[in-house]
């Protein structure tokens, strides 16, 4: 269970420039939960992502994943509990490292690492039953450079690796966004799968209000770095995207203006 | 060229090959541009040089040595990571700051080594057969050396470990997102890197027959230049055969200065040194790109 109090985070405080990006955010995801987060640009929903995972340290508030408090634990001391895909396909991976070596280092995530070597041929055995699943052919090029592969390819690899080892909750932090919309229904059908079938507590922030609607169990929306709808359930059942900002309307008395957010 | 002074190249490139691996670790695997190895070599000069000197068996002298670079590839690090001082500079306060501790070390601007043991002399038989002269039997030693280092990096770079610090250079925050402790890694990284720079600085000093202030300038820029020319003789994806290309851009490079100094048709003298280098280094940044162009124009139109 991810369970995040009353978070604040302000950028460059006491400045022109200062932006309030997490204003008191709080969001309890039970186990095996998959949220779906939306919001305009701006919102904190990269924010909120970055503050579970670690890469950012809230000002106050605390977050706790299986009730243990997290707040003050970096980045790598999280990996073991938390999994993440990211935006762009070049953050997720090593470029200049092999498909098999990528690999390698996810399904050590989290784990005291040896001086016993990397890959072995039970591994690459795993890898190669892992990535033909994808239906990509990669199998057949687990020593090539990661950096060879497309947008696409080098996401459904992030999302594998994610799933390698165990976490208590997985960050996807608008995954698709960089991907053509072939691709990008590619993994996240893919997503949906690995999610489903691994019963993962997941996190997926995206900028469609569609795909929010179409995968997971809950919807959360953010607004002005606070939740200001959360729907699950049977309400949420047959919403669609014009109910839905609605409902927005209706909770903020304003007009939604993100024209990026109305029509992908 | 004569024999003697090809061979005297070769000891020297072996010697400078330890150098470029340690660069190709700082500048190529953790993407960390470091200036401390001019420092770092003169520093295992220095203490190797001091302590034979004072008595101590040579081989503990040279690990010493080494731990004293890794110490101060260290130091460079801790500045970086936890003081958060911007990398290069970072490696420039190390090296300015290292001169004045060889100094100290040493007690004066340099401490000769002329009869004093050293590896090479604890190794090799005194009276050397005349069919295996001195002269060839240090380069073979050497070899022996920079082939178990560089097998040894081979390997603890293909383990779980030299992977997390590969990715740490790569992409530090899939790195971290992966459970890395990137700063140890690079703490880590550059305590290996400036050992292998000091280990060079001490066997440097033992064959030349002394240790001197001024050994470590222009470390870098040959240690950088030894990986470029092994980079574009021999491009490589694989880091096994990366290793390698470093070892021969050292000892090549050792062998086109030698060949520059000693063509007298030239006319180029030992302090034309540091001109050759840079003229060099020049030409093999220049070099891929050039014969990618020849090399579009011959298939043109393609």
């Amino acid at each position: 269970m991810l369970s995040a109090k009353d978070l604040k985070i302000t950028f460059n405080p006491g400045t022109p420039i200062e932006n309030r990006a997490l204003r008191g955010m709080s969001l309890e995801i039970p186990t095996g939960q998959f949220v779906t987060v939306i919001g305009s640009n701006g919102a904190g929903k990269s924010t909120f992502l970055n503050a579970i995972s670690g890469d950012l340290s809230v000002d106050s508030g605390t977050i706790s994943i299986d009730g243990n408090d997290v707040t003050k634990k970096t980045a790598w001391q999280r990996a073991s509990q938390v999994a993440r895909v990211f935006q762009d396909p070049m953050a997720g991976t090593c470029e200049a490292l092999t498909i098999e070596e990528n690999m390698a280092l996810a399904v050590k995530r989290g784990e005291r690492r040896s001086f016993r070597f990397a890959l072995n041929r039970s591994l690459r055995e795993r890898f190669r039953e892992k990535l033909s699943l994808l239906n990509l052919g990669l199998e057949n090029r687990l020593s090539d450079r990661i950096g060879l592969l497309s947008g696409g390819q080098r996401q459904a690899v992030s999302l594998l690796m994610a799933s390698l080892q165990p976490s208590r909750i997985l960050l996807l932090d608008e995954h698709t966004a960089a991907l053509d919309p072939k691709t990008a229904s590619f993994v996240l059908e893919l997503t949906a799968r690995i999610v489903q079938e691994s019963k993962l507590t997941a996190m997926m922030v995206t900028h469609s209000m569609r795909q929010a609607l179409d995968y997971g169990d809950r919807t959360v929306m953010l607004h002005q770095g606070r939740v200001v709808l959360d729907v699950s359930g049977e309400a949420r059942k047959g919403l669609d995207v014009p109910d839905l900002l609605q409902m927005f309307e209706r909770t903020r008395g304003e007009q939604l203006d993100d024209d990026a957010l109305l029509l992908s | 060229m004569s024999l003697f002074s090809m061979m005297g190249a070769l000891e020297i490139g072996l010697i400078f090959s330890l150098v470029a691996l340690g660069v190709l670790i700082s500048f190529r695997i953790l993407n960390f541009p470091d200036l401390t190895v001019d420092g770092s070599f003169a520093l295992g000069g220095a203490v190797a040089a001091t302590l034979i000197a004072g008595g101590t068996n040579p081989f503990a002298a040279t690990l010493a040595a080494m731990a004293a670079g890794a110490l101060a590839g260290f130091i460079t690090g801790w500045l970086n990571v936890r003081l958060k001082i911007m990398d290069l500079l970072a490696s420039i306060l190390m090296m300015i700051a290292l001169y004045s501790v060889n100094l100290r070390v040493m007690g004066a601007p340099n401490v000769p080594l002329i009869t004093s043991p050293t590896v090479f002399t604890m190794i090799l038989p005194e009276n050397a057969p005349s069919w295996l002269p001195d002269f060839v039997l240090r380069p073979l030693l050497l070899l022996a050396v920079v082939v178990v280092v560089k097998l040894g990096l081979d390997y603890f770079f293909s383990s779980q470990q030299g992977l997390a610090m590969r990715s740490t250079g790569a992409n530090s925050r899939m790195a971290r997102a992966q459970g890395v402790n990137t700063g140890h890694e690079i703490l880590a990284g550059m305590a290996l890197s400036n050992a292998l720079v000091a280990l060079a600085g001490a066997l440097f000093a033992q064959s030349q027959g002394g240790a001197d202030i001024s050994m470590g300038i222009g470390t870098i820029v040959i240690g950088l230049a030894a990986v470029i020319i092994g980079e574009t003789i021999l491009p490589a994806r694989r880091l096994i055969l990366t290793t390698l290309a470093v070892v021969v851009g050292a000892v090549l490079y050792r062998f086109f200065i030698a060949l520059a100094l000693n063509s007298d048709f030239i006319g180029l003298k030992a302090q034309d040194l540091n001109l050759v280098t840079a003229l060099l280094v020049a030409v093999a940044l220049v070099l891929p790109a050039t014969r990618r162009k020849l090399f579009a124009r011959k298939n043109g139109g393609a």
